[in-house]
């Protein structure tokens, strides 16, 4: 199984959503984040105090899934996040360990 | 409780200290005790003081004998202009630096501003009304209408137009507005790190000896049916305010408001010293949004502040009121394009910086100048106040907070100026009134310009010299500032126990 945790525009968050229900994904956690990259921030200017603001919003999506939907659903975020600018994000894979469903208390893939 | 309690006594006993020491100083001075609003005294005044010209106003006096009523048009007027200048104070200044400040802090700039108004509505009716508006020396009042003394729903006050009277408690409730609000803006100076406790203890210090002079210097006279010959001017010009006297042009208070309020914050962000942070940590406005609605409602407001000030509904309100839109429109505008210009992009703050620029600017000139006095007085006002907060501030190194001083001083004193520049008829002015020839004086720019710089000299010297006594006393018995740990946590929940927004 694996656990894909992807930073992407606000923007985007719709598309991506559509596009990884397409594919299907059963469940999304979305988190509103701030950070920074390539992109940096901006400046803000109060009558005349300047403040430069180093974390722009964000927003981070986090896929538990498949180890055989990898490909399809990075693929997915790709395309749908995308925007060609600078800022349109990372997408971040890692290894899952277990799963439980609490409700149940099912594990592994029947959890997904 | 101790606390509170030390806290009740002081402000008691800053009260009681003001009456005794003008009780003493003007023990002495019980003849002079006439009443601005009561014709009949002024009347007995001027023709004791003026045996010769006795005869001549004989005439003009037995016409006027039947006791004025007011109009109920101007009492109308008198009484909407009051509830818009508390619309600018409780609402509105609350709201415009309630969004200015960290969210840490909102809830304690709002009660700042809410507890100031109510103290002082107390203490106007209490002392300052007759401290400021009865005769007593050139530079403070007596205290014969302490308590309201005398002042029943009966009693009259003198307008600016002769024979024209309103209640004198209308005159009282919107003189109370201002002796609110104006101690109310020092807030921004010091925002974000004074003790709520010496706030309170301050204000109350600097209303009564800082306020009170000034306004009874600029604006306390006999009224005009005191005028009738050169020599009853005379008598007036002797009894009046300091300020007045030297024929100093404020119609709305652009010294006693804007410019002692303005100094007074200077002085406070020097002795308090910079909140912790600044100039490193980002000390970003919470919500520009409720800062608009704030300037928004003090624009709407000082209809009431300055067309008000007129004392009566005439085409002399409707200049006033006239002038503060295209005044506030022009400084909106300019300062927005001077940001454009300068800093690549126009801000609402910087709009909503310009506007109250421009209201500032306008008040001491709205009754006096021509609409087109007014767009020029709009157009110079906002690119100083700009200067003064983007530049100068940074070079002085202090932390005026919420820029009282960058706009409302400086702002205060550009229209202070600019009142003595196009009062001109030639300009487009009104002029200034020649209440013995009952029609406009000769202006003389030498003259006028003079009166307006010791307007504004004796404006910065009372509130500064004031203030910085006032708030060295109260360091001393309670301290100005609250604790670095508070001032790192937010004074919302530190000095009032509660929070703005729950997420």
């Amino acid at each position: 199984m694996k656990f894909v945790s992807a930073i992407i525009k606000p923007f985007k968050l719709d598309e991506v959503r559509e596009a990884l229900s397409n594919i299907g994904v059963q469940g999304i956690t979305v988190t509103e984040v701030k950070g920074f990259g390539r992109q940096k921030g901006h400046t803000e200017l109060y009558r005349g105090a300047e403040y430069v603001v180093d974390f722009l919003p964000k927003v981070k999506l986090e896929v538990a899934i498949k180890d055989d939907m990898l490909d399809q659903v990075v693929d997915a975020i790709e395309k749908a996040a995308a925007t060609g600018k600078i800022g349109d994000g990372k997408i971040f894979v890692f290894n899952l360990e277990q799963v439980y469903r609490i409700r149940t208390g099912e594990t592994g893939p029947d959890a997904l | 409780m101790k606390k509170l309690l030390s806290v009740l006594s002081l402000v008691a006993l800053i009260g009681m200290s003001a009456i005794a020491t003008s009780g003493i100083s003007y023990a002495e001075d019980t003849a002079a005790e006439a009443t601005v609003e009561a014709v009949a005294d002024t009347a007995a005044a001027v023709d004791a003081a003026t045996p010769e010209a006795a005869p001549a106003a004989a005439p003009a006096e037995a016409a006027a004998a039947p006791t004025p009523v007011p109009n109920k048009g101007d009492t109308t007027w008198m009484l909407v202009s009051t509830v818009l200048v508390t619309l600018m104070v409780i609402p509105g200044l609350a709201l415009f630096y309630g969004g200015l400040v960290r969210q840490k802090n909102m809830l304690s700039v709002l009660m700042q501003v809410f507890m100031i108004f109510s103290l002082m509505a107390v203490l106007w009716a209490i002392y300052g009304y007759s401290v400021a508006f009865t005769g007593g020396n050139a530079f403070f009042g007596g205290l014969s209408k302490a308590f309201l003394a005398g002042v029943t729903p009966e009693s009259l006050g003198a307008t600016f137009s002769k024979g024209v009277y309103i209640p004198e408690l209308t005159f009282v409730g919107f003189q109370l507005t201002f002796a609110a609000i104006t101690p109310a803006l020092i807030v921004g100076a010091f925002a974000e790190r004074m003790k709520f406790s010496a706030v309170l203890a301050f204000m109350a210090l600097w209303f009564t000896f800082a306020y009170l002079p000034m306004a009874h210097m600029v604006w306390y006279w006999d009224g005009p049916d005191a005028i009738t010959t050169a020599e009853s001017l005379n008598t007036v010009v002797a009894n009046a305010g300091w300020l007045w006297a030297k024929g100093a042009l404020d119609f709305a208070g652009g010294t006693v408001v804007h410019i002692n309020a303005g100094v007074a914050g200077l002085v406070a962000a020097f002795v308090l010293g910079k909140r912790i942070g600044y100039g490193k940590e980002a000390m970003t406005p919470h919500s520009l949004t409720l800062t608009m609605v704030g300037a928004a409602l003090l624009w709407v407001g000082w209809y009431g502040f300055n067309a008000g000030s007129n004392l009566e509904a005439n085409g002399y309100a409707a200049l006033a009121s006239v002038n503060t839109t295209i005044a506030t429109a022009a400084a909106t505008l300019a300062w927005s394009f001077s940001e454009w210009l300068l800093k690549g992009k126009p801000s609402m703050l910087g709009a909503a910086s310009g506007a109250v620029a421009g209201l500032v600017a306008i008040t001491p000139a709205c009754g006096f100048v021509g609409p087109m006095g007014a767009i020029v007085i709009g157009l110079v006002v906002s690119p100083v106040c700009y200067f003064f907060v983007a530049k100068v501030k940074y070079m002085l190194g202090y932390d005026d907070a919420l820029d009282v001083f960058g706009v409302h001083a400086i702002g205060g004193i550009v229209g202070a100026l600019l009142t003595g520049v196009f009062v001109n008829p030639a300009l487009g002015g009104a002029g200034v009134v020649d209440y013995v020839a009952n029609g406009v004086a000769a202006y003389d720019f030498g003259a006028q310009m003079t009166a307006q710089l010791w307007a504004v000299a004796t404006a910065i010297v009372v509130s500064g010299v004031v203030a910085f006594i006032s708030l060295k006393v109260v360091d001393l018995v309670i301290g100005l500032r609250v604790s670095e740990e508070s001032e790192r946590e937010g004074l919302d929940t530190t000095e009032h126990g509660e929070r703005a927004y729950h997420a």
